[in-house]
């Protein structure tokens, strides 16, 4: 899905939409599967990512995200340095990233408060991404909607449950996925939704037996 | 009327079936999907527009250097220049385009539209239109609606990404986008929109991505200014009635496939073309050499 505000922006700080922007946004996510500013980030670049992304300020643009700025915030030409002095320890390198990947991919490990998650992200133009896999699961999500990822047991009513949380409280599903690495394991849903979920929605689809983590990942302007 | 145009041509035919432009196709389709008011759109679009404006500003002061220093003050140079074309539209877009790009290259904030890296093409073309033709704010934002429909087009059908398609993907496409845009801001139809759109794109076909040192400076600076040319180019053909022979979505099809086709050392990666001259390599040991990644 590609919307007019995407082509016609973002608003940002240059020199590069897959760069510095997209980069930006990955790094937000990241953030998000945490719930804030990690204690540590390790960022793997994959591709021209890696050839040219530090000139591009991709490792500025990604910090600047995982701090919380987005893409238009002046303060990412300086977020390396904001890092340091928020306690952020930030370590980037060169990576091949095996399989098939966009160009423009990073791997992103995050950990705070003792809480670890990892995600692959890709920039792939105008600043728009696609985030393909969260903790070793498969996934395709591209941060135009807010987002709940939740990594429950595979078993009956998983989905039903969420599903039905979120329909108490009048949120409507976008795009939903099931995703399971193998039978009677964890199993990851990706629900896009049409509105932010209530703290009530959230608390009690967390609170089931079956889950094991709930994120909610917010809109990325 | 769905949010996501797949053909220019569809496009096209369901603006002339509902007597609008393309821009206010593109508004009432993003409006359709339901994310956003059609109040909140032309916001944005207003945002966007005040950003390139400022932009434009703030680069024709002439005092912008990139990172780098390798470029910088040159919009300035244009507008005191006294070539054959000095005071009309097409040296102010020149200028206006080459002024969006130094401010991107210093880190300054810009509109991708639709990339950082083709940034300057339309607010130099469109704005110096404006300038020329007495067009408004609201005039600007229709038509950058209109370059959005064409964007998003591309975006599905080829690609809007120098790693993956070389400069005809983001300076093309931004020529391209622009051109509709123009054309509709000087009260074309849309189906001279769609004619500009493809004899300027034409005109960028195999266009390679091939920055010293992979960085959006040599030669992307001076490429959205020519390819603010090749819009103003193709506003001129079509609006004159002229038809490109090749259907705009087959060309744009072409694109994508020239991208796919095209050798990964013109894709952005510094491996080929004009960064991969003496010169280019030369300057990208001396001058770039600062911005070794610091490591925490």
């Amino acid at each position: 899905m590609v919307s007019l505000l995407d082509i016609i922006g973002p608003v940002m700080v240059g020199p590069s939409s897959s760069h510095t922007a997209g980069a930006c946004r990955i790094g937000i996510i990241a953030r998000a599967l945490v719930g804030g500013t990690p204690d540590e980030a390790k960022v793997e670049l994959h591709g021209s990512f890696a050839r040219t992304g530090i000139g591009h300020g991709t490792d500025r643009a990604i910090a600047g995200g995982l701090l919380g700025y987005l893409p238009d915030d002046e303060r990412l030409r300086e977020s390396l340095e904001a890092a340091t002095a928020a306690g952020m320890k930030v370590t980037f390198e060169n990576t091949t990233l095996r399989g098939d990947h966009h160009p423009n991919t990073t791997r992103i490990t995050v950990t705070r408060d003792g809480k670890t998650a990892t995600l692959t992200g890709s920039s792939i133009g105008a600043g728009r991404i696609l985030i393909t896999a969260i903790d070793g699961f498969r996934v395709d999500l591209d941060g135009t909607y807010t987002t709940l990822v939740v990594v429950a047991q595979d078993r009956p009513g998983a989905v039903a449950r969420v599903a039905r949380a979120l329909a108490d409280q009048d949120v409507n599903l976008a795009t939903m996925k099931v995703s399971r690495r193998q039978k009677g394991g964890d199993a990851i849903h990706v629900y896009e939704l049409d509105s932010p979920p209530s703290e009530a929605a959230v608390e009690e689809i967390r609170a089931h037996s079956s889950v094991r983590t709930l994120r909610v990942i917010e809109r990325v302007a | 009327m769905n949010g996501d145009w797949e053909t220019v041509l569809e496009a096209v035919e369901a603006a002339e079936a509902e007597g609008i432009t393309l821009g206010e196709l593109a508004i009432r389709s993003e409006a359709a999907r339901g994310l956003r008011t059609r109040e909140e759109i032309v916001a944005g679009l207003l945002r966007a527009l005040q950003v390139m404006q400022g932009a434009v500003a703030r680069g024709l002061q002439g005092d912008l250097f990139s990172v780098s220093g390798l470029v910088g003050g040159d919009a300035a140079k244009l507008t005191a220049g006294r070539g054959p074309l000095a005071g009309t539209a097409f040296v102010d877009a020149l200028a206006a385009a080459l002024a969006v790009q130094e401010v991107n290259a210093a880190m300054g904030v810009i509109v991708a539209a639709p990339t950082a890296g083709g940034a300057g093409v339309l607010p130099g073309t469109l704005l110096a239109l404006a300038k020329h033709h007495d067009k408004s704010d609201e005039d600007v934002v229709m038509a950058l609606a209109t370059a959005g429909i064409v964007g998003g087009v591309v975006a599905i059908r080829a690609s809007l990404s120098g790693a993956e398609g070389g400069c005809q993907a983001e300076t093309g496409a931004a020529a391209g986008m622009a051109a509709a845009a123009g054309v509709e801001l000087l009260g074309g139809t849309p189906r001279q929109a769609m004619h500009a759109v493809s004899v300027t794109m034409q005109g960028t076909l195999g266009l390679v991505c091939d920055p010293l040192g992979g960085l959006v400076e040599v030669p992307c600076v001076y490429r959205n200014a020519t390819g603010a040319a090749m819009a103003l180019a193709g506003i001129e053909m079509a609006l004159a009635g002229i038809e490109f022979p090749i259907p705009v979505d087959e060309v744009i099809d072409t694109m994508g496939k020239i991208g796919r086709e095209m050798d990964v050392r013109y894709r952005e990666t510094a491996g080929g073309g004009l960064a991969a001259t003496p010169t280019g390599r030369r300057l990208a040991k001396e001058r770039l050499v600062q911005l070794k990644p610091r490591r925490k």
